[in-house]
């Protein structure tokens, strides 16, 4: 049940990852470190201004955003030559700038997000099971946020945009659609997520920089399984990735929950390489 | 004598000299324990990442699972060593084909089943791989030792030939790697793997069996990085699994093999002999607190948007363009002086 609940917030960081996926072709491995920094950031907001997690996410979510369409900007845009390999290099160069940054900040330290509502349990009806607030609270945000997404991505002209780069790059410039802007605003929105991501992820888990390494596998691994592009495919495969990992554990032992996973995810790829939602990667010219 | 000429008569010399260079390097100009130190791990990595390149670099599937196979090595000789009781000394290192062999073998089912994507989810499935049997190392205790890992056999060398050993041993696993790159390159099974990096599908077209030529590459730079890996193991003394499964590994494998130069064989080499002193040195200035990974991440940056290609296509580019603008601006340069001759014998039939 706790699975399901936090597995929502998997879905917003996984779904970022295989949007920016979509429109830029390129493998974000600095995802992972993103939300470790949304993390952060909620952290020092609230040890140092006691700003409240929730509300602190206004001040964190568009900063990141701004982040987003800075690395976008400055870095990513500048890859002319074999985007998707190189991409993968520079991201890994991005993150490690920021872990070492984070390392040197808050040291390697674990630390954890504290407020009332991530303390106190309530009896939850029908099921009769005590569960701390905070995996309600998140699972509102995310479902708020993966709602919001969803009409940005299918009821908007940004939204149309965004699919149709998705779907054919040079089509979509052709036709007048301004591609590297709506690249940089996707970036952006991939890091935004993030920043929500982390402040959920601080409240359940205890973090440090390399918490990320674990955080990145994870999601890499839901976008495979969902099929990389695809945001269905996010969302399905954050749930099957929980929802295996909670039977094992209550059926059998925690220390194999994700290796079942893994094996599972392989099995798949045997017979569906392409993954639950994606498309046959083609030839590409 | 045009310059290409002269470079290319020089080459087979300036390998020996390099060989002599790199065999004499740790007894005479730097009989130093840190910088042998520092020397072993470059030519450990620089082994490492001669064989990646033998898969990755010519077929242009980047994988970033390779330290798998770095774990299997290590955990080979570790455990064989082990279990059979060897000594240690020169023994282990008798080893090594063995740590390459279960390496390859496993190399095997895990390439035939990420082989059956490409590009993108490749790179995504190798990845997987890595922290699948790091979890694994962790969790089956009574094989791997659990997150203790396994120790190695103490050396019985004394203080200063303690990394010669190594050194030697690393040196000529590294020319027989080399010697087969390059042999691969210029073989047709090599320019089959670079017809798939170029377009797969016509090379399947054309007849290359795309698929064979994949897997038996994958397994080759397996066997290479396996042993690459049990030396690490033995030199270091002890892997467990978060060092055997290091996906840091990859990452550093990949940037060598970019920085030197993908899919040729000079260029990994150049890498590895950059960045692995680099990163030690960063390690010993800056200690543990995240300034070491900053500069390493910046500049690791910078040399990715400066030099895309990495750094020996880069400079094959300028030197091709050097030498055809050279022979551009003779022939031109004689196109000129015979019209200069043609204008001067006008001039003569007009005055006469």
């Amino acid at each position: 049940m706790l699975g399901i609940l936090s597995g929502g917030v998997y879905a917003l960081m996984a779904s970022g990852l295989t949007l920016v996926f979509g429109v830029l072709e390129i493998i974000n491995v600095a995802q992972g470190i993103l939300v470790i920094l949304g993390a952060y950031l909620s952290f020092w907001l609230e040890q140092r201004f006691h700003i409240d997690l929730f509300l602190g996410l206004l001040i964190t979510i568009p900063a990141m955003f701004v982040l987003g369409v800075f690395i976008d900007w400055a870095i990513i845009r500048r890859l002319k030559w074999d985007r998707t390999t190189l991409s993968i290099l520079v991201t890994f160069a991005i993150a490690i700038v920021i872990e070492g940054a984070l390392e040197f900040l808050f040291t390697t330290n674990l630390v954890s997000l504290h407020a009332w509502y991530i303390d106190k349990s309530i009896m939850v009806p029908f099921i009769n099971f005590y569960m701390p607030l905070i995996y309600i609270y998140a699972f509102i945000l995310s479902v708020v946020l993966l709602g919001g997404l969803y009409l940005l991505v299918y009821r908007t002209t940004f939204g149309r945009c965004l699919r149709a780069s998705i779907q054919n790059r040079t089509a979509a410039s052709l036709i007048g659609i301004n591609v590297p802007q709506v690249q940089a605003l996707t970036f952006g929105l991939g890091t935004a997520l993030a920043a929500a991501g982390g402040m959920v992820y601080g409240a359940t888990n205890a973090f440090n920089p390399a918490s990320s390494y674990d955080l990145i596998s994870r999601l890499l691994v839901i976008i495979v399984l969902g099929g990389m592009g695809s945001l269905w495919g996010a969302l399905v495969g954050s749930l099957i990735m929980i929802i295996i990992s909670d039977v094992v554990i209550l059926a059998f032992d925690p220390i194999w929950a994700s290796t079942v996973f893994f094996v599972f995810l392989v099995i798949l790829l045997v017979f569906r390489p392409q993954g639950l939602f994606g498309r046959l990667e083609g030839r590409k010219q | 004598m045009n310059p290409a000429k002269i470079f290319r008569r020089l080459r087979p010399l300036a390998v020996v000299a390099l060989i002599a260079f790199v065999a004499i390097f740790p007894v005479s100009i730097a009989p130093n324990d840190a910088v042998n130190t520092i020397a072993v791990f470059t030519l450990i990595g620089a082994i490492a990442v001669v064989g990646w390149n033998i898969f990755s670099g010519y077929t242009g599937y980047i994988s970033l699972g390779h330290s798998v196979f770095y774990g299997f090595g290590a955990y080979t000789l570790g455990l064989a060593s082990l279990d059979w009781h060897i000594p240690g000394g020169w023994e282990p290192f008798l080893l090594l084909p063995l740590a390459g062999l279960v390496a390859g073998v496993f190399a095997l089912p895990l390439g035939w089943i990420a082989l059956r994507t490409r590009r993108h989810t490749f790179v995504v499935i190798t990845i997987a791989w890595v922290f699948i049997f790091q979890l694994l190392a962790y969790n089956l205790r009574g094989i791997t030792g659990g997150s203790n890992g396994v120790f190695m056999p103490l050396t019985p060398w004394v203080a200063p030939y303690t990394d010669l050993p190594f050194y030697y041993v690393a040196f000529a696993v590294l020319l027989v790697a080399t010697f087969l790159s390059w042999w691969i390159r210029h073989s047709k099974f090599g320019l089959g793997l670079l017809a798939i990096r170029d377009d797969e599908d016509r090379a399947l077209g054309l007849g290359v069996k795309t698929n064979a030529f994949k897997l038996i590459a994958y397994v080759i730079s397996a066997v290479f990085v396996g042993m690459a890996g049990a030396i690490f193991t033995y030199y270091v003394g002890s892997v467990y699994p978060e060092l055997g499964f290091n996906p840091a590994f990859d990452i550093t494998t990949a940037l060598m093999a970019f920085l030197g130069g993908l899919g040729t064989v000079v260029g990994p080499l150049l890498g590895a002999l950059l960045v692995t002193p680099l990163q030690q040195w960063l390690d010993l200035q800056f200690g543990g607190q995240g300034v070491n990974l900053m500069i390493y991440g910046a500049l690791f940056l910078v040399t990715i948007l400066m030099l895309p290609r990495g750094i020996v296509p880069s400079f094959q580019e300028r030197w091709r363009a050097w030498t055809t603008a050279r022979k551009t601006r003779l022939s031109s340069s004689a196109r000129a002086m015979n019209q200069d001759q043609t204008a001067v014998l006008v001039e003569r039939k007009g005055k006469g």
